[in-house]
């Protein structure tokens, strides 16, 4: 998923997975067991916990944000803080639980009675809606619409934002979506034998589809109200809240919604009046509104900039209201297997023993921007766990080991190689210069080659055969995955299949039978404690290969005003639960 | 991005009365152009002091391994322990500023701040000298051609000078370096890589796109010089027309060539040092003054390390300003009716 425009998320193929509802590892850091306890305001308290938990109603709650969504249309938005801010007015079929800690990463139904019930040996999934479910303007909500509302955002060329997985496992054929063929019946992925009932058709084995259904392009379209792109004007809403006014690029403000009623929604509330965008703001002067508590949250969730960061954490009457939470990125180089020397893993383990990790970290921010990283799980997905295969004293490198490695690798002198990394995102750019510093120490000459972002992965390092022309031997990027889970994670990044002529993820070319068998045995199989077995056997053979050089578990640093109630980070979404907070 | 610079009058002649006081009658005899503007420059302290700080950051450029080696630390070298890691900004007060580290250290990684502004130096002045070298040579060959030989030849020189000028040089600057290969080889000759490959295209872009400026204003003296009487005589004595463009024209330009270049060193220090800032500079960690501001800037680290955006910019002001005060003053000194 995507966290700031830049960031390409994962693309339609294979992906997903699901699983899980209690998060594998555990994160050490951010406390566990949200139990929905509520409590006073500290420093990370809202990441285990709701924070001044409150029933007070009213208000108008304002968000802003430096760009501009990339669409409020349910089903055509990629981004992270769009899949959490939407469910102010769009009810999926399924959702996150919204609790703090791990239980939000369980999934439970939304506008479905229940989850789903699978036969055909998982590969047909049977969903019952509530029933007396309004709109906006009082119809009622039908089986058909949601059917519709996939149809819309999966198999069309006009709605390219979100990610098409039902294109992927749904068997429909050659369907053409519905602006092409008008006839719904002829969308063979999804039946509907009766109003409050849909059967979802697999192209395979799935037993983990749930996940899919959270997304929020699984939120009813009424097919008469359906106007394509314009469509992100005004949504129709079914949650508590509807758009009542939406000038696209600038701003909108939502009310309440009278036709929305607590009986059939167990999971939201209608705290406060309003609640307002406001896009296009600098950074710095968000920080500053936040902190003046003229606005009351950042939309994208990406957290303080380095003054504001600076300003709260040497405070301690603005460090008790913010936290300081995990946001589910690793931040990496990847070694290309495909360039040489790093074709020999004896030279690839020459750089996981000179890196010190503390200056990569240092790049990035420190601390407070995230963790030392030694896994290519990061602890938000399942089927992390803890360990380190290339440990060195302090994380600071150890020349001795990476000399006999290149040693071993048969350039005792060291070698010429080149870094690639975004040249517009200067903490890549300091990242690169850390690590060249520490590669230098061993006798290995690194050259920082910059590239433009946009086209990083189309063009440059994602393009293999550019990548081996110009000798990209190191290739410095991030990666956060769709769902919370060590499939979702891993599939795109280490399986031999994702690697493509263009976009590629999979940098660093890898290409182990083993990895991939696991990720496909994975997929489909039952039994959760297994699956999560079989990712953190992945993770291991990834480290194993000595190809992935994890540098932070990314952390950000987020602001919460003292006036808002029911704060609390969500895991699944990594921001706060936009549509639970209300204000004093 | 560079305006014309206003350099009338050519022909460089002595001016008794404003250079005889206090000078005796034997002391004026023989003294050259040279000689004289020499003098009037010497009496303007400004000019003398800009040239006294030029000549003292040429010679700390060549010798910075060597002042570095003495005073500072290596301009690439870690030091994390001067760094406050939450902060990301050196622990020290006024930026880690002290006797171990003379500018302070830069925030994040701990550089020593003195010794990449004596690097940045190297690259910022052989940039500015070499792009400079490039537009005077072009642009005085040219100007003299179409001042000249007027006809066909000047309106094609004058079309093409207003082609450069109306070009979009910054954006194209930005795109062709982002283009560049990683190596190349000019004209087979020689093979240029990484670094010095991205210098190399550096100097030409700056230099190549600036000769107009120094064209048109040649072009202009060559205008009038070439209707004067001594060309007139040399022609009428069988001089042709090399003899009369280096012989006759050549030195007489001297003086706004010598000005003008003063003028457009300082101009393009400013260009190298913008285009380091938008990213199309040298490649990291190779410093220069650019680089580092941008580094302040886009890292948004002036608030808490306000040092690291004061110190290169105070040396980028510095030095244009050291070389603007010397331009002018030589422009006084060899055409005083300037003032």
């Amino acid at each position: 998923m995507k966290r700031t425009k830049t960031t390409v998320g994962v693309a339609l193929s294979a992906v997903l997975a699901l699983g899980l509802a209690a998060c594998g590892g555990g994160s050490d850091d951010n406390g566990g067991g949200g139990d929905g306890g509520g409590g006073g305001s500290a420093f990370d308290a809202a990441v285990s916990k709701v924070v001044n938990p409150s029933t007070k109603t009213g208000g108008t709650l304002k968000y802003v944000i430096t760009d501009a969504p990339d669409s409020m249309d349910p089903g055509n938005t990629y981004y992270a803080y769009n899949w959490d801010f939407t469910r102010y007015f769009a009810r999926a079929l399924l959702t996150f639980d919204p609790k703090p800690g791990e239980a939000g990463l369980k999934v439970v139904p939304d506008l479905a009675e229940g989850l789903g019930q699978p036969s055909d040996g998982g590969k047909t999934w049977t969903y019952k809606i509530r029933k007396g479910v309004k709109y906006e303007d009082g119809t009622e909500v039908k089986a058909e619409d949601i059917k519709y509302a996939v149809a819309r955002s999966n198999y069309t060329d006009e709605l390219q934002g979100g990610p098409h997985y039902f294109t992927q496992y749904l068997a429909a054929g050659d369907y053409k979506g519905p602006y092409k063929d008008k006839n719904l019946d002829d969308f063979k992925g999804i039946e509907t034998p009766d109003d409050h009932t849909l059967v979802f058709k697999l192209n395979q084995p799935f037993y983990e589809f749930d996940y899919l259904l959270t997304n929020p392009q699984t939120s009813p379209v009424p097919k008469a109200k359906d106007t394509g792109l314009k469509y992100q004007e005004h949504p129709v809403s079914t949650g508590p809240y509807m758009f009542e006014n939406h000038s696209i690029g600038k701003s909108f403000a939502l009310v309440k919604n009278p036709n929305w009623s607590a009986a059939t929604d167990p999971l939201r509330k209608q705290l406060v009046d309003r609640v307002e965008l406001t896009m296009k703001v600098t950074g710095a002067d968000i920080d500053n509104r936040l902190l003046a508590g003229t606005e009351h949250l950042m939309l994208a969730g990406t957290g303080a900039e380095a003054a504001a960061r600076a300003k709260i954490l040497s405070s301690d009457s603005l460090k008790k209201n913010a936290d300081n939470p995990l946001t589910g990125f690793l931040r990496y180089a990847m070694l290309s297997t495909k360039v040489k020397p790093f074709d020999n893993i004896e030279c690839r383990k020459a750089v996981q023993y000179a890196l010190d990790r503390t200056a990569t970290q240092g790049a990035y921010g420190g601390p407070v921007a995230g963790d030392i990283a030694t896994t290519a799980l990061p602890p938000t997905e399942t089927g992390y766990t803890k360990y380190d295969l290339y440990a060195t004293p302090g994380n600071k490198g150890d020349v001795n080991k990476a000399k006999t490695a290149l040693q071993a690798c048969g350039q005792p002198n060291g070698f010429e190689t080149n870094i690639a990394v975004r040249g517009d995102r200067d903490k890549e750019v300091a990242a690169g210069e850390a690590m060249q510093q520490s590669l230098a120490k061993v006798g290995i000459k690194a050259q920082i080659k910059k590239y433009p972002s946009g086209d990083y992965s189309s063009q440059y390092a994602g393009k293999p055969a550019f990548v081996h022309k110009e000798k990209l031997g190191i290739i410095i990027a991030g990666w956060g995955s769709d769902w919370p889970t060590g499939f979702g994670f891993l599939s795109q990044i280490a399986h031999s299949k994702a690697i493509k002529d263009s976009s590629n993820y999979n940098e660093m070319e890898l290409e182990d039978p083993a990895i991939d068998k696991l990720l496909d045995d994975g997929a489909k199989t039952e039994d959760i404690a297994q699956r999560e077995q079989m990712w953190s056997q992945v993770d291991k053979k990834i480290m194993e290969s000595a190809a992935l050089v994890p540098f932070i578990y990314e952390k950000t640093l987020l602001y919460r005003p003292p006036n808002l109630t029911n704060v609390y980070f969500h895991l699944a979404y990594k921001m706060y639960d936009y549509p639970s907070i209300g204000l004093q | 991005m560079t305006a014309p610079i206003e350099v009338s009058g050519s022909e460089v002649e002595a001016q008794p009365d404003a250079v005889l006081a206090g000078v005796d009658r034997k002391a004026i005899q023989g003294r050259s152009l040279g000689q004289i503007a020499w003098l009037r420059l010497k009496r303007d302290k400004v000019a003398l002091g800009g040239g006294v700080v030029v000549l003292l950051l040429i010679l700390a450029a060549v010798f910075a391994p060597v002042l570095v080696k003495l005073l500072g630390y290596p301009p690439d070298e870690f030091h994390r322990e001067l760094i406050d890691p939450v902060f990301s900004r050196p622990t020290g007060a006024y930026g880690g500023i002290g006797w171990d580290h003379l500018f302070g250290v830069e925030p994040i990684n701990g550089r020593d701040l003195f010794s990449r502004i004596l690097y940045g130096a190297r690259i910022s002045l052989l940039v500015a000298f070499l792009a400079t070298l490039l537009s005077v040579s072009i642009g005085v060959v040219l100007g003299m051609a179409a001042g000249y030989f007027g006809g066909w030849v000047d309106t094609v020189i004058a079309r093409a000078m207003d082609v450069f000028l109306a070009f979009p040089l910054l954006l194209f600057a930005i795109a062709l370096v982002g283009a560049i290969p990683s190596q190349a080889s000019i004209f087979g000759l020689f093979e240029l890589k990484d670094n010095s490959l991205r210098i190399a295209l550096l100097i030409f872009i700056i230099g190549f796109f600036n000769w107009p400026y120094i064209g048109r204003i040649i072009r202009g003296q060559t205008l009038s010089l070439r209707e004067r009487e001594f060309v007139d005589a040399a022609r009428s004595m069988g001089a042709r027309s090399p003899h009369i463009l280096f012989k006759e024209l050549l030195p007489n330009l001297i003086g706004p060539i010598l000005v003008y270049s003063t003028l457009l060193i300082p101009t393009n220090i400013l260009f190298e040092a913008a285009l380091s800032f938008l990213g199309v500079g040298v490649a990291p960690p190779t410093p220069s003054w650019g680089g580092m501001l941008s580094d302040a800037v886009t890292k948004q680290l002036y608030p808490i390390a306000p040092h690291f955006m004061i110190v290169p910019g105070l040396a980028i002001f510095i030095t244009v300003m050291a070389f603007n005060l010397l331009g002018d003053g030589l422009r006084d000194a060899l055409d005083p009716r300037a003032r």
